[in-house]
């Protein structure tokens, strides 16, 4: 396939504003003839689906949970990137963008990347116009502090729930559309079936989750904002209902997936503690700012922190990274994190875990202003681990965060299949093999706001309005009647596994052998191991209930059938990239002081992964990564 | 440690509820409540039996999904969490623990531990928003907030709409809810034009949910995971009063500021 990202031509910093204005518009009184689905309500989803509403749109808004407000953007904490330079301290448009290329060790789209950073200040004045109560000093500005990656003072928070306050911006200026007539809410709804009609998306199918009922909704644009895979690792930082199945459902109705290897672990989450364990808890990477890593430099010193004097402990970040110490990128404070447990010195009773001591900045700054810059963070460790971090240093160990990879979008956002949007996590093309912190908002709120708005209209004044076909259409029907045998073929199995078992197997195959560092060995490993667990999982699972009712077991079988033939998808894009870049640590490619070995050369390409059918190799299709500003450069924090 | 549930099953919102009891064995008191609730519905699955429903998302006291009555407190004995913030260490071996959804009329039932709490999301769509549309916005710096309403007004917004306040309610109000979103928008500069409008509007969809009236008992503060307290529903009914005030009383839609 032919992959055309769509690139404008001209020099980075014109691309975005030569682009908007050639693009074709939709008619101010035509855009109510428009329906547009937006499937998810974070940040991407809800600011999409308002947005558009406000253009006059018509829009229907579809997510799994209760409410709007309570998607998975609502749990980041720390905050949101912006290049305003309030601080003075030298940000610009372009240190913005050239720090998440390079935090993204150079495997993003140079134009897209610019566009995010320029578009980033018009989403700080956007969410202060909404009432986003963000952190002030004084005088009444706004205030700012510092993320891993970057050498300035551009994230913008709101105490340490930056993620929840953005996201009631966006739900408020949803549920104003909703109350105006221009959005429909469907709450408690799962997609499980894009239609694709005439080779565009035109339509989705969803289960009620209520009533379990199976319905067909079309529209004359399909948008999915769903979010990341990260659950198919069973212990991750998501929501326990974030999943994969309506990316998933696209991509094998043919739209393509891109660096599905691309799995962000994240350097600083409360380690496991048993078997039980639902789910891992983030603290936020903003305690970096003020916190300082370290482990005993002695192997098993099983003493207290208290008890460990200063010269026997290696402050390993500040050592290893001076320039940037304890603000070094996630991928590379991970695997620094492993590499110290790896040689034993790792604390707690596991021994997988590292210290995040605060007791110089209390010491300098006082315990007050520490509480009130991350006093809910230090509140949730106790609560989760019963101690007192403001007295003993914190246990942090990585878990797997946020997925980079996702759907292939080209500079408009739309996929392969014309009609289809991706915006948000859900897509591949900002972060390239690692996200800096506080751009996972910054990216999903630019899409929906700033960028899809614009491009969406460029697809639609192609398409006649009242074209769009009726959800009673042969291709609608046929995916009902697919995703109703679906659900039959799970719940008539009623075999000895439960679906957690089988998740969790999986869970452990992919963190084992294609978590922080991956080799070929490993990857064959887990390509031998996946295949006979999807089968087993097809004979073996026990699926409770009926369909026709609230069955949260159901639910969660369909979407572990789905991670178990993703995690095939994602190991072979890992045992194909035959190079360490960002997140994906091969361990045949390592410099001579354990960082990433790129290979420019042979692996500058986007993978975009086209499906074949279930169990069956599917086809690699390259977009070459073009760098016409930035020269490629071996990523040091140093 | 081992503990004995009592928890309420209801197949429907149609179909009689009762409780019913389960021991759960081996328990971890370093596993989180809901963790435990997994537990013994991989038992129940085990054993051929329906597994309990109930909300949950984020399990980490934010999303505010998760809603459970746990002896007869909304998200259980500990103060200021939610119910997947509530850890087994708080109960003690050999406990009888009842477990029961958050009652009201206006949150009706759909199964077991689960209930509708659409009526916030009609409370918020009446007007819970500031009417700004996207691409409209002056310099984020323009109009600065004095960091005491700042400070304050994120003390209001941290409400995570859980509805533990309504569920602890002898009257089942949604005052706390209301009060906290009003004065969230209210004290900043932003919020300000359409001050009188958006508490008379949130006000009036309130009371057509159902929702009792407000007598000041405090059992909404008491359970309230994310500590919003008392005093915004004095500053709401301020705001209110203020609004009746100026503009009457009525659909404030029809109403000019």
């Amino acid at each position: 396939m032919k992959l055309d990202a769509k690139i404008p031509a001209g020099p980075l910093a014109q691309k975005w504003d030569k682009h908007k204005a050639s693009i074709k518009l939709v008619n101010p009184s035509n855009k109510r003839k428009y329906e547009v689905i937006v499937v998810g309500t974070g940040l991407a989803g809800a600011s999409a689906a308002s947005s558009m509403a406000e253009l006059g749109y018509v829009v229907k808004s579809f997510c799994i949970q209760d409410s709007p407000r309570r998607a998975h953007s609502v749990a980041a904490q720390g905050g949101i990137n912006a290049a305003k330079n309030y601080q003075n301290d030298g940000d610009s448009v372009y240190r913005l963008f050239y720090d998440t290329i390079k935090g993204g060790d150079f495997r993003s789209r140079e134009a897209n990347v610019h566009r995010l950073a320029e578009v980033s200040v018009n989403i700080i004045d956007q969410c202060v116009a909404q009432g986003v109560p963000f952190a002030r000093e004084y005088s009444g500005y706004l205030a700012n502090r510092s993320f891993g990656g970057a050498q300035v003072s551009r994230t913008f928070y709101a105490r340490g729930q930056t993620g929840q306050q953005l996201l009631l911006g966006a739900y408020q200026a949803l549920m104003r559309q909703v109350g105006l007539g221009q959005v429909t809410l469907v709450p408690r709804t799962e997609m499980l079936e894009l239609v694709v009609v005439n080779g565009h998306a035109k339509g989705i199918v969803v289960r009620d989750m209520v009533t379990g009922r199976i319905s067909s909704h079309s529209a004359d644009a399909v948008v999915l904002a769903s979010g990341g895979y990260g659950n198919a690792y069973y212990l991750s930082t998501y929501g326990r209902g974030s999943n994969a199945t309506a990316i998933w459902r696209a991509y094998k109705k043919g739209a393509l997936f891109a660096n599905p290897c691309f799995t962000q672990i994240h350097p600083t989450c409360i380690p496991v503690t048993g078997d039980y364990q639902s789910k891992l808890t983030l603290m936020s990477e903003s305690l970096r700012n003020d916190g300082r890593v370290w482990v005993p430099k002695k192997k098993g010193d099983k003493r207290s922190p208290s008890e460990i004097p200063e010269d026997e402990r290696d402050y390993y970040l500040e050592r290893k990274y001076p320039s940037y110490g304890n603000l070094a990128p996630r991928d590379i404070s991970s695997r620094a994190a492993k590499q110290v447990c790896d040689e034993g010195r790792g604390v707690g009773e596991s021994g997988l875990g590292v210290y995040l001591d605060f007791s110089d900045a209390i010491q300098r700054l006082g315990r007050a202003k520490i509480e009130e810059r991350y006093g809910n963070l230090f509140d949730m460790y106790h609560e989760i681990t019963h101690e007192n971090a403001y007295k003993s240093p914190m246990r942090i160990f990585p878990a797997i965060h946020y997925t980079m990879g996702g759907l292939w979008v080209d500079y408009n956002l739309m996929s392969n299949l014309p009609g289809l949007y991706v915006l948000g996590e859900a897509n591949f093309s900002d972060h390239g093999a690692n996200r800096l912190g506080a751009s996972a908002l910054m990216q999903g709120l630019a899409d929906g706001y700033f960028v899809l708005p614009y491009t969406i209209g460029d697809y639609l004044a192609s398409q006649k309005p009242g074209s769009r076909p009726k959800p009673d259409a042969a291709e609608f029907k046929q995916a009902e009647q697919e995703t109703s045998e679906r659900i039959q073929k799970l719940l008539a199995i009623r075999g000895k596994k439960t679906i957690t078992e089988f998740h969790k197997q999986l869970g452990r195959i992919l963190w084992e052998h294609c978590g922080m560092t991956r080799s070929e060995k490993s990857l064959k490993e887990a390509l031998a191991q996946i295949p006979p667990l999807r089968e087993e999982f097809w004979k073996n699972v026990n699926v409770p209930g009926e369909g026709e009712e609230l069955n949260q077991s159901l639910e969660r079988a369909g979407r572990v059938a789905d991670y178990l033939e993703l995690a095939e998808l994602i190991v072979y894009d890992a045992l194909m990239r035959d190079e360490s870049c960002g997140c994906h640590f091969r361990e045949e490619h390592k410099t001579e002081d354990g960082e990433c070995q790129r290979n420019d050369e042979q692996y500058a390409y986007v993978a975009a992964w086209e499906f074949t059918g279930v169990g069956k190799t599917p086809t690699l299709n390259k977009e070459p990564l073009v760098y016409e500003e930035v020269h490629l450069a071996q990523r040091s924090y140093k | 440690m081992n503990v004995t549930l009592r928890v309420w099953r209801q197949r429907n919102a149609e179909a009689p509820g009762r409780f019913e009891t389960y021991e759960a064995k081996d328990i971890n008191p370093n596993m989180s409540f809901l963790e435990m609730l997994d537990v013994v519905n991989e038992d129940l699955t085990r054993r051929g039996q329906g597994p309990i429903a109930f909300d949950h998302d984020c399990r980490e006291g934010i999303c505010g999904m998760c809603s459970c009555v746990i002896n007869g407190e909304p998200h259980g004995p500990e103060y200021k969490v939610a119910t997947c913030q509530t850890y087994m260490r708080s109960f003690h071996d050999g406990e009888t623990i009842t477990v029961e959804p958050f009652r009201s009329r206006a949150f009706p039932l759909i199964k077991d531990l689960v209930v509708n709490r659409s009526a916030f999301d009609r409370i918020i769509q009446a007007g819970g928003f500031v009417s700004v549309s996207t691409g409209s916005a002056p310099d984020g710096n323009a109009i600065p907030v004095p960091k005491q309403n700042a400070d304050l007004a994120m003390d209001a917004a941290a409400c995570i709409g859980c509805g533990a306040c309504v569920a602890a309610c002898k009257n089942a109000s949604a005052m706390l809810f209301v009060a906290a979103k009003v004065s969230h928008l209210n004290l900043l500069p932003q919020g300000r034009p359409e001050k009188e409008k958006r508490v008379l509007a949130m006000v009036e969809q309130m009371d057509e949910e159902g929702f009792g009236a407000c007598t000041v008992t405090g059992s909404c503060e008491a359970v309230c995971p994310k500590g919003i307290g008392l005093s915004f529903i004095a500053k709401m009914n301020r705001d209110y009063f203020g609004a009746l005030l100026k503009m009457g009383r009525g659909r404030p839609a029809t109403v000019e500021t």
